[in-house]
């Protein structure tokens, strides 16, 4: 019989199954730890409850009470949402789905062992753990910043109080002052969101302080949907915006909290408000699983099991997995692919083949939303995108609109997904 | 996205063997063959244009695009064509340069095996796009087609394998039947269902989110899907 990927996929889980055979029958049930519970770790942890059917004892590890989504924070920021409405909360996937919800720190793993260990001073023992932390920051990454600075120029890039912050901040600005970004280099969470961030202070500006500047510094030459945003600029906050990119020193930059100043190859430029998005690397537990490689964990993408150890699976903006962006949805993707591997390997489950998916929604102004995505096939490599759409410059009002829309509906879908 | 419509038709013309993309990848031996290429092209950091352009990042670049490269008038009459570089044109192009563009100055001949293109292109795909970072990059790998061994045919309509395959829908649409910016697709009848895919399928439906989900299921797929969803409870 010809070996197809699917029977391999198959087979692979199977053979799994099978050796892991004693270790599961010598206990009452298997168990797995997901540490981190936004759209990775959440969605894997239901859906490893869901589906086993109590078959499997599922423990969730999330320091955080309420969850707050990055994505959709910068709408908060332009108006279009309440930070509330961005905060869910893990009640139901305790009460409906069995997961014993730990509101902790993990601090170690130890693999041999197999356990993970917490700031409070548990161990969780785990045949399958799984790993959703999400980012930090690169120590050093913009000089003269650090996260002690992080109350004065604001990151904002995990969302809630920074998220707060930020946009009282703007809100304060001076008329005519300058708000400025220090975006972040290549590869970090949500390509577009430092850009669709940029239209929504445009937004509350224009209508709050009108001749205040932005003044975006990029270490890199383009950016996700640039044709779109530049676009719509132009159309809605002329003249606005400037973007300084590497031609014009904007590799060299150094920030100064103390004189709210930006220092651009040596020229300081006095600003009001100054949001440093650092360079970015997988949430610091990984690295103390010891399964990066530099900055990012390497997965095997049929399963998101790392490469080091096949006893863990890494998700979402941790994972070097090839070429899904860094996205809520990517990491919600990926965690079904991984919950029904573990399924498969601690029950003896069918595994399906892996099948991965990726759209982000941006939004330039009041009713002009654009999206790109596409979908996605696991090979031994990497995952790697076989098809994609973008949203075309010059698109009708009413398309926009409906692209809009249609991301509102796309939130309620995962937040639904992930917590129930 | 025209170039796809072009390529398609390139693949019918020269028959271009699909290769799927769980093969798509050895870059290794790829840069092994690269050698051949060497003599004319170079790749990596600090690569320059020299007999032929640089091919640091390839995917995604127009045919005869850059703007300090003298191309042959066949290779920029191609470009405003339409030709752009990605898994497919590329694999066209290296099979046999001069039946894509008409008029190129590359004088090689062709490279006929279709894992050796395959091999090549992983290997040029790694100076080249990267979708993580922008990710309205040119696909970096070819859809596999998605045809089920016999074997696994026994699963199609299996409603666990179409519960598996409506995880990727729940990420959008609420299995609720909530219905606010994305419709329902809950409860409804098979028929509907699978004649709705299809349209996004063949792409007569224009949503370009689910053109793209729909393209990527085999009609067992979808068959499983409309029997999952037409009987789940709202």
């Amino acid at each position: 019989m010809k070996l197809t990927r699917r029977l391999f996929v198959g087979a692979s889980a199977a053979s799994a199954a099978s050796l892991s055979a004693p270790m599961v029958m010598g206990q009452a049930r298997p168990r797995v730890v997901v540490v981190g519970g936004g759209s990775g770790g959440a969605t894997a942890a239901r859906y490893i409850a869901k589906d086993s059917q109590g078959a499997i004892d599922v423990t969730l590890v999330e320091p955080s009470r309420e969850y707050y989504t990055c994505y959709f924070s910068n709408l908060y920021l332009g108006g279009f949402r309440e930070l509330d409405s961005l905060a869910h909360g893990y009640g139901t996937l305790a009460s409906e789905y069995g997961i014993n919800v730990v509101h902790d720190w993990a601090v170690g793993v130890d693999r041999e062992a197999r356990t993970v260990s917490l700031a409070g001073g548990a161990t969780l023992p785990y045949d399958r753990l799984i790993l959703s932390p999400g980012i930090d920051f690169v120590d050093g990454a913009v000089p003269g910043w650090d996260l002690s600075a992080q109350d004065v120029m604001p990151h904002a890039y995990k969302a809630g109080t920074q998220t707060a912050l930020l946009k009282a901040q703007v809100q304060a600005m001076p008329e005519g002052g300058v708000f400025a970004m220090v975006a972040p280099p290549n590869p970090y969470r949500c390509p577009p969101g430092p850009y669709e961030r940029v239209s929504m202070v445009a937004h509350m500006l224009k209508a709050n302080n009108p001749t205040a500047k932005i003044l975006i510094v990029d270490p890199k030459e383009s950016f996700s949907k640039q044709g779109l945003f530049e676009e719509g600029w132009q159309k809605h906050y002329t003249g606005m915006i400037d973007r300084i990119g590497p031609d014009f020193g904007a590799t060299n930059v150094e920030v100064r909290p103390d004189t709210m100043e930006v220092l651009i190859d040596g020229v300081a430029e006095k600003v009001d408000v100054c949001n440093v998005i650092p360079a970015q690397k997988a949430g610091r537990i990984c690295e103390l699983a010891g399964i990066t490689d530099g900055n990012w964990a390497p997965v095997i993408p049929h399963t998101m099991q790392s490469r080091i150890d096949e006893n863990i699976h890494v998700l979402g903006d941790a994972s070097a997995q090839g070429d899904m962006p860094k996205s809520g949805f990517s990491a919600n993707s990926q965690a079904k692919v991984a919950a029904m591997a573990v399924r498969g390997a601690l029950t003896g489950s069918q595994v399906f083949p892996a099948r991965f998916s990726n759209t982000c929604w941006s939004l330039i102004a009041t009713d002009d939303g654009v999206k790109v995505g596409a979908s996605y096939e696991a090979t031994d490599e990497k995952i790697a995108s076989v098809e994609g759409f973008v949203s075309q410059t010059g698109e009708d009002a009413a398309l926009r609109k409906q692209t809009y829309e249609e991301s509102i509906g796309w939130y309620n879908g995962i937040v639904a997904d992930m917590f129930g | 996205m025209k170039a796809y419509g072009l390529l398609a038709i390139m693949a019918t013309v020269w028959g271009s063997q699909a290769v799927a993309a769980d093969v798509l990848g050895d870059a290794a031996r790829g840069e092994t063959l690269f050698r051949q290429c060497a003599t004319c092209h170079q790749i990596g950091e600090g690569a320059a244009n020299r007999v032929g352009p640089h091919l640091n990042d390839l995917y995604g670049r127009k045919a005869g695009s850059l703007d300090d490269f003298r191309y042959s008038d066949g290779m920029v009459r191609a470009g405003t064509n339409g030709l752009v570089w990605d898994a497919e044109s590329l694999d066209a192009f290296i099979e046999k340069p001069r039946a894509l563009v008409s008029g190129t100055r590359m004088s090689y001949s062709g490279m006929r095996d279709p894992q050796d293109r395959a091999d090549l292109l992983a290997w040029l795909r790694g100076h080249s796009a990267s979708p993580a970072d922008i990710p309205e990059a040119e696909p970096t790998a070819r859809a596999s087609d998605h045809d089920l061994d016999p074997a696994i045919l026994a699963i199609a309509g299996d409603p666990a394998y179409g519960e598996y395959l409506a995880g990727e829908c729940t990420t959008c649409h609420q299995r609720d039947g909530s219905n606010q910016g994305i419709p329902s697709i809950t409860g409804w009848p098979v028929e509907d269902f699978v004649v709705a895919m299809h349209a996004y399928k063949s792409k007569k439906r224009m949503n370009p989110v689910m053109q793209t989900v729909a393209g990527s299921l085999g009609d067992q797929e979808i068959a499983s899907l409309a029997a999952y969803f037409a009987n789940l409870d709202q």
